[in-house]
């Protein structure tokens, strides 16, 4: 019984996902996903300012090396791009309900 | 048989009767008519606003807020735009290279005439702004154009605003489909809700004039531009409606448009179209 509960312990360890750091192409993945909505975003007209600073930001540790913060910055800067496309989206129309008639 | 005819006659006149008399409204929602979203537009802040002048609205935050109205009005002794004001009178009196002046440019001789900014212009087909107008003066005589958020523009038009104080916002809308556009188009972006904090213009100026916003008091949409430029406290200098825009849509944290572009021209077609008729008091002064 204590072996069995020993090997399972030690199962569960090893399939437990390893904590990888990221690395230059996962950086550049995440910039490019980003960048690609950001653009879309600037494109209707709805660039949002904390866009622009992730994405700033992410290059900076990119940059320099630190591949983990640019990664979790570029993550940042895409979801961001992406709510804006999705505010410029719905406001198509959404804002006639704001209009004083 | 009889009455299951009837009650089908009844039923489609019925259906009919309704269908008229909701089919105009739909048109109506569709069709752009700025005679009637000015009138809507006035309405709503005179109703909301029973005990503000409607001459007083121009004034914004002053309109709203008693204490801070006479404080401004001590200020308004020496008030904080004066050396804009005389050095855009300057500046409006010294010739270009060329020998002309703003003077030549201008209907009027560029004295009295702020009231008439923004037009649209039926050439062009797009709306022109005093200050495009401007640095559309300053290239045609050879001249560099002025920053659009800087001093310079800001004293230019502070004295042209001085000369027209007073005066009835008048703008007219040509009977031409791209002048209807531009109108719709800016307020369409009067009302769109933009930046990271889901603002519109309209989020502050019509839902919440009069509220504070931190330490400020949020002004009424109506009347807004007929007191530009202003000096702000806030700013420490003159800001002109081209830095106005600007700094709104980067409180929102939205990424700024550039200067004079089209939707920036539009929405000052709007709001001043829709303040047709109030007095222009111009330049302001903020805190």
């Amino acid at each position: 019984m204590k072996r069995s509960l020993t090997l399972a312990i030690l199962l569960a360890l090893s399939l437990a996902p390893a904590a990888r750091a990221a690395s230059e192409a996962d950086y550049k993945a995440a910039y490019a996903a980003a960048e690609t909505a950001s653009r879309e975003a600037a494109g209707m007209r709805n660039q949002w300012t904390v866009t622009v600073s992730a994405l700033a930001a992410a290059k900076k540790a990119g940059d320099g090396g630190d591949f983990d913060r640019a990664v979790s910055a570029a993550k940042e800067a895409e979801a961001l791009a992406k709510a804006s496309i999705v505010q410029a989206t719905s406001e198509k129309e959404a804002w006639k309900a704001m209009e004083i008639r | 048989m009889k009455a299951r005819t009837a009650l089908l006659l009844g039923s489609l006149s019925a259906a009919l009767v309704a269908f008229a008399l909701t089919s105009p409204r739909v048109v109506a929602a569709d069709k752009v008519d700025p005679v009637a979203d000015a009138k809507a537009f006035q309405n709503f802040f005179f109703r909301k606003f029973p005990d503000v002048k409607h001459e007083d609205f121009v004034n914004g935050p002053y309109s709203m807020n008693a204490d801070m109205k006479r404080q401004w009005q001590e200020k308004e002794e020496f008030p904080p735009y004066e050396f804009a004001l005389d050095a855009g009178k300057e500046m409006f009196a010294t010739r270009f290279k060329n020998g002309k002046t703003y003077a030549d440019c201008f209907p009027n001789g560029g004295i009295g005439i702020r009231q008439n900014y923004p037009y649209f212009d039926t050439t062009e087909g797009k709306v022109v702004t005093l200050e495009l107008a401007l640095n559309r003066c300053r290239e045609a005589n050879g001249e560099a154009p002025y920053s659009y958020v800087k001093d310079e523009m800001a004293s230019l038009t502070a004295y042209m605003a001085f000369t027209s104080r007073g005066k009835p916002m008048d703008i007219k809308i040509p009977d031409d489909p791209r002048a209807l556009a531009a109108f719709e188009n800016g307020k369409r972006y009067f009302y769109t809700r933009r930046g990271q904090l889901n603002f519109s213009c309209a989020s502050c100026h019509v839902q919440s004039p009069g509220e504070r916003i931190r330490a400020e008091i949020l002004a009424p949409a109506l009347g807004i531009l007929n007191a530009m430029p202003i000096y702000r406290s806030e700013w420490s200098g003159m800001g002109t409606t081209s830095r106005r825009f600007i700094t709104c849509n980067s409180q929102t944290r939205a990424v700024p448009l550039e200067p004079q572009a089209d939707e920036y021209r539009d929405v000052e077609y709007f709001l001043s179209y829709v303040a047709n008729g109030l007095p222009i008091s111009g330049p302001g002064a903020r805190p």
